[in-house]
């Protein structure tokens, strides 16, 4: 069985992220690390084949991304992945998500004959939370994604979905693609054996003419959506701070919950 | 004038309010057409307040062949509708499923994608906001037929008399898009309570509450509040997933956002942070949250929000 798992670089949420001139997200000058949230993804891809003893399961994590993203494919390594796949291509700066998953596509047809196909459910950056269904549009795979319980028997797959306005149980068979939500459970630490394991595996390095994509057809200048402006957020001006002592903080919380009419 | 087809999100054939939100967007650009991809008569039904909310037309597209399966059979519905109508614009929901039917739909259609937009001018720029709520973006679609998910709340649902005329639309569903089996779906229990998304007030629980979620609920009950929960509540299984506001969660932007025993971490902001005012009740006088409020309160919740549940209904009389 062969997992392909979609990992990306991303800016740290908890540092301080911005955009450069050009609109796109600051990649570089900000610390970046494997996305939280592609974490998940790993840690499912490792627990399917954890569970399938006996039979032959190789994880490979996919990264379209710069030369510093390497890392993400690296730490998924460790976590205990079998191979990585690292596309890099100047070209590809500035992507939008029609072209990153077009990038990913002919990268999971190079990787060869996978059966699942396993992402997180959004980027922590500007995320959109759509490469997966892109994904399976461009692969002719069915989709069953953004799941918060996923289990597998032999080509079957199951999935529990919660949705706006029910929980789903949705079900498909192999080959497809998953995403995974953060309530799949804590995704493991890589292990000091891990990590020494790591430094023996290699990462491939594709390029786009490695996947037969024309430089052209992905990359800032030919998305099909153009940023205007970005605008840093008004700080919020500092409210006002009370210390509740014997019922003073309900009394005036009260008193400016009534000032701004909502009560 | 173009057409602007909106996506309608309902339940059983009850729209839900982002449609009407839509609708009123749709406007804007050109001339709202609803599109209601449901079962025999819903359409029908529904047609009244479509049209009375902006709908000029709403193509009925039966869903024998759709329901049952995850996103793509909606996707290729809404392609043949585009290829038949060639709209301005088709504006869909930001709900996890809006959003992958969109992306689905901008591959078919070749065609620019925006998620999660706050705001539309008439032109067609979109307005984000990104990184936790801490930049606006403004954006546009540079191809094809702009395709844009639109967050609840973005615009106020306007009534107008529109024909509301519903014509039938038959689709052909591919195989290939019927891989992906909802075997089973259980509704979501109704809580009495406004919707989460769309409330004018959330009132929040976090860790600090202890588990004990009683004040605060009966702080959001005297305010007409929605409940919403942090990921360390939800994940203590105080509180369902449904709850939850914050990057893996909801996203909510209400006239009032009321954080309690909430530390305010950066994942907790991104769902919070565009809330008009925002008031906390935390005990730490240092928890981050605090740099966010417009009003806090250091104190201990058990304390503080009994007694503000009972000034609040006092003031009501
Ligand atoms: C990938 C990822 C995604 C995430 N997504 C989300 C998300 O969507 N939403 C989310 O909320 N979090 C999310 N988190 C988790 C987030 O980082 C925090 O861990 C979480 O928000 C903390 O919840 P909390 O504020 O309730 O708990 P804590 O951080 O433990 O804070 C509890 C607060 O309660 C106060 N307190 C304690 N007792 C009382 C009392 N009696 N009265 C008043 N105050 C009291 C304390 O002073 C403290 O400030 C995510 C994390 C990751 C890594
Ligand atoms: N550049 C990338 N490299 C590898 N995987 C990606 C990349 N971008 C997105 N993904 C995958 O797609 C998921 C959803 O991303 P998004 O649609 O950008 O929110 C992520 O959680 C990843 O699994």
């Amino acid at each position: 069985m062969n997992i392909v798992v979609c990992v990306k670089y991303v800016p740290d949420a908890t540092a301080d992220r911005q955009f450069e001139s050009d609109n796109t997200v600051d990649r570089v000058g900000v610390d970046g690390l494997l996305s939280e949230l592609d974490e998940y993804a790993v840690e499912q891809s490792l627990q399917i084949k954890e569970k399938r003893e006996g039979e032959e399961v190789t994880v490979t994590a996919l990264c379209v991304g710069p030369a510093e993203a390497e890392a993400a494919v690296r730490k998924s390594l460790q976590m205990g992945a079998d191979a990585g796949v690292h596309v890099i291509d100047d070209a590809i700066a500035g992507s939008d998500a029609i072209a990153t998953s077009l990038v990913l596509a002919k990268a999971i047809e190079k990787i060869g004959q996978p059966d699942l196909i396993v992402c997180g459910m959004a980027s922590t950056d500007a995320g959109m939370s759509v490469v997966p269904a892109m994904l399976a549009e461009r692969l002719g795979l069915p989709q069953v994604t953004f799941a918060s319980v996923v289990e597998t028997q032999g080509d079957q797959v199951r999935i529990k979905r919660d949705g706006d306005t029910a929980t789903e149980v949705v079900g498909g068979t192999l080959p497809l693609v998953l995403s995974v939500t953060d309530q799949t459970g804590e995704a493991r630490y890589p292990s000091f054996k891990g990590i020494m394991a790591a430094k023996k595996k290699t990462v491939d390095t594709y390029s786009l003419g490695d996947l037969g994509v024309d430089a052209g057809s992905v990359g800032l200048s030919v998305a099909w959506t153009e940023v205007a402006e970005t605008s840093a957020r008004p700080p919020r001006t500092a409210g006002e701070i009370v210390t509740d002592e014997s019922g003073s903080g309900a009394a005036a919380l009260a008193e400016f919950l009534a000032a701004k009419k909502f009560i | 004038m173009s057409e602007i087809l909106v996506l309608v999100d309902h339940v059983d054939g009850a729209v839900r309010k982002p449609t009407l939100e839509l609708l009123a967007i749709a406007k804007r650009l050109g001339a709202p057409s609803a599109v209601f991809i449901g079962g025999a008569g819903q359409a029908e039904a529904a047609a009244e307040q479509l049209g009375k909310f902006g709908a000029e037309k709403i193509y009925a597209v039966d869903d024998a062949q759709i329901k049952g399966y995850l996103v793509a059979p909606k996707a290729e519905a809404l392609q043949q509708l585009a290829a038949a109508t060639n709209p301005g614009a088709i504006l869909i929901s930001s709900s996890s499923e809006g959003k992958e039917i969109a992306g689905r739909l901008a591959i078919k259609l070749e065609s620019g994608l925006i998620t999660d937009a706050v705001d539309v001018a008439a032109d067609g720029t979109t307005t984000q906001s990104v990184f936790a709520g801490n930049f606006t973006v403004q954006a546009k679609v540079t191809k094809g037929t702009p395709i844009i998910t639109v967050k609840p709340n973005a615009a106020a649902p306007e009534e107008g008399a529109a024909a509301g005329a519903v014509e039938a639309f038959a689709v052909t569903i591919s195989d290939a898009a019927k891989t992906a089996q909802i075997v089973a779906s259980q509704p979501r229990q109704a809580t009495g309570r406004p919707e989460l998304t769309e409330a004018a007030i959330v009132v929040s629980g976090g860790r600090g509450t202890g588990g004990d979620f009683s004040a605060v609920e009966a702080l959001a009950d005297s305010l007409g509040a929605a409940v919403g929960a942090s990921r360390a509540a939800v994940d203590s299984g105080w509180k369902p997933h449904t709850f939850q506001v914050g990057q893996t969660g909801k996203t909510v932007s209400p006239q009032l956002y009321v954080a309690n025993g909430i530390s305010g971490a950066i994942q907790h902001r991104a769902g919070m942070q565009t809330s008009k005012t925002i008031v906390a009740v935390n005990k730490d006088e240092e928890a981050p949250i605090f740099e966010l409020v417009d009003f806090g309160v250091v104190g201990d919740l058990h304390s503080v929000l009994p007694a503000l549940t009972a000034e609040v209904e006092k003031r009501k009389g």
